[in-house]
């Protein structure tokens, strides 16, 4: 491979793998809203 | 009201189905194949560009358009976007967000039941001392429907009606219970698959080299993948083919999106969870997508076998047989994680294509949930079947052309039109800001009210119109010399009047191809006038339930 296929390939790959882990990260680390909401049609659904 | 009391079970469970309806089969056959036709490693910046400005903003759009019919009791896109307007047609657009799931439903669970079969084919190890020509004779005589594989008789039928039901099943059992489940199983195993088979893609080398292909290199495939040609940037078709290839893979432009979102809680977050799955979509599609099927195909085959032979067939017709090099109980092993990475790929994204026919049917005919998806089912069998039979007839490729392509981009460009300038980009935007766990970026407000629609109009315009050859610098300077503007097959006004296949029958000469290739327009017809039909009847049904609102007086 070449050195600009290489730098391509992995500044692709860790830019594009940096931004799910961060996003998913951050996803599981924010706690849930407390209840109640202003979804009234949810609020039957048993949890 | 609505009579759904369908709801997401867990936040992870949503985005994971999410990510799972956008992950599909593309992820891993189109996107490799359309980044070596458009110039390897450059193809790489419009497709990023695409999605900053068009990918990003529409998931934000469809989100928050979801999530807002999912407050008024709507959860699918014709009455999502009556509730956004007054006009009362925007509903009639919105049968797009239908019909285009049964119709590429039709389809897609054909192919998710080759997957299924050929699982089936690995365990079985049929392709055990098969030649390259054997494979792919193989697949053909799949396809063949008379023909069988197994001695089981219309095999592919068989698979594609087990396939149809096992989707019907999984939607019977509701979001929680069915859809989350299956992008709870199927997302990791998915990646973990993919992860095997990408790190034999990448460690492959030139381990694969044989006499008959001396010049067999795994890297050689991903250099021709990402050594960037930045003159390709110039190329109009080159920017189509990256912003097509982010339809596709983001699953955009189909209501499914909508639908799933109409099923979150008014005051939970949109924002962070559309990024969450979108990111995760590209993730399987760049990072495992590009180090499977190319490099390893480099590497038993060579990179000149690629460039002439990259195209979705391989997955099908030369992966098998490639695996056979890895011996008898890793080939086995590699062909069940090939097959079922498709498999789940597929079946994530075509249980998401079943959602906005079952909630329009529960929220405008309470139907209950098992019965609107027996009826999906029924629908689909109906208009797949055709797709099966004739296959060879090019019936596949019309769905494909007008449900999975055009479609996507008219829909995805009026809502982004009614979004940012019918609803407003005002309430817009404080509808994907509300309760959202991140800072939405302010100039995406611009970008979504700008950037988005006048890009959507570029892919539109540039589909409509695709010049010869897709030669956009000749075509210009041919307009502009007073030559006209010459049209390609592939355009889409070409594509009405199926010049192409009419070209080939004049061109015939012998008395057989010319009847094939005759039979091949009246099959082509046919699948036309049956996705008018379908179209014309949910129609119908949105104006029925319509006036059934009015009677009732729940009309928005």
């Amino acid at each position: 491979m070449t050195t600009a296929a290489i730098i391509t390939m992995v500044l692709t790959m860790v830019i594009v793998s940096s931004f799910v882990t961060y996003f998913f990260t951050k996803m599981l680390r924010t706690p849930p809203k407390s209840e109640p909401d202003s979804f009234s049609e949810n609020d039957e659904v048993p949890r | 009201m609505s009579s759904s009391k369908e709801s997401w079970g867990s936040r992870v469970g949503l985005v994971l189905a999410m990510a799972g309806n956008a992950v599909g089969l593309g992820n891993f056959l189109r996107f490799p194949v359309q980044a070596v036709n458009n110039g390897g490693g450059a193809f790489i910046i419009p497709y990023l560009v695409s999605f900053l400005v068009m990918g990003i903003p529409l998931l934000w759009i469809e989100w928050s358009m979801g999530r807002f019919g999912g407050k008024h009791g709507h959860h699918s896109t014709p009455f999502i976007l009556d509730t956004m307007d007054k006009g009362r047609f925007w509903k009639y657009f919105g049968v797009f967000g239908i019909w285009t799931n049964l119709a590429v439903a039709a389809y897609y669970c054909y192919i998710e039941s080759w997957t299924m079969s050929y699982v089936y084919h690995s365990i079985t190890q049929s392709f055990s001392g098969l030649t390259q020509g054997q494979v792919a004779a193989f697949f053909n005589d799949y396809v063949n429907i008379t023909t069988s594989t197994t001695g089981i008789p219309f095999e592919a039928v068989i698979f594609y009606i087990a396939c149809l039901v096992l989707n019907t099943w999984i939607l019977s059992r509701g979001l929680s219970g069915g859809v989350e489940k299956t992008a709870k199983i199927g997302m990791p195993l998915l990646i973990l698959f993919g992860i095997f088979l990408a790190i034999r893609g990448l460690t492959l080398g030139s381990s694969g080299a044989t006499v008959e292909h001396p010049d067999a290199n795994a890297w050689a495939g991903l250099n021709f993948l990402w050594e960037p040609q930045f003159d390709s940037l110039s190329n109009p078709s080159v920017w189509l083919a990256a912003a097509g290839q982010i339809f596709f893979t983001l699953s955009v432009g189909m209501g499914t999106i909508h639908c799933y979102a109409a099923y979150v809680k008014s005051k939970d977050d949109i924002a962070l969870n559309a990024m969450a799955a979108g990111w995760t979509n590209e993730f399987v599609e760049v990072v495992l997508g590009s180090l499977i099927v190319i490099p390893i195909a480099a590497g038993y085959l060579g990179l000149d076998w690629v460039r002439e032979n990259a195209s979705f067939g391989m997955a099908f017709q030369t992966m098998p047989f490639l695996f056979q090099n890895w011996g008898p109980i890793l080939a086995t092993l590699a062909g069940v994680f090939w097959f079922g990475l498709l498999f789940f790929a597929g079946i994530t994204s075509s249980l998401a294509m079943g959602t906005p026919w079952m909630g329009f049917m529960q929220d405008e005919f309470n139907v209950s949930r098992k019965k609107s998806a027996w009826s999906f089912g029924a629908v689909v069998l109906l208009l797949g079947l055709p797709t099966v039979f004739f296959y060879n007839y090019g019936v596949f490729g019309e769905y494909d052309y007008w449900a999975g392509t055009v479609s996507l981009v008219v829909f995805a460009l009026a809502e982004s039109i009614i979004f940012a300038w019918i609803y407003g980009i005002d309430k817009g935007w404080k509808e994907i800001n509300s309760g959202a766990d991140m800072k939405v970026p302010h100039i995406y407000k611009y970008i979504i009210k700008y950037v988005t629609p006048v890009f959507l109009l570029f892919v539109f315009i540039g589909s409509l119109f695709t010049p010869l050859n897709n030669e956009w610098a000749s075509a210009m300077s041919n307009l502009f010399a007073g030559n006209g503007w010459l049209l390609d097959n592939g355009s889409i006004i070409k594509q009405i009047m199926s010049t192409g296949l009419r070209e080939q029958i004049a061109a015939a000469t012998d008395a057989a191809t010319r009847a094939n290739l005759e039979d091949q327009l009246f099959y082509i017809s046919g699948a036309r006038i049956l996705l008018t039909v379908v179209f014309a009847s949910i129609s119908a049904l949105v104006y029925i339930a319509y006036r059934k609102r009015v009677a009732e007086g729940r009309t928005t």
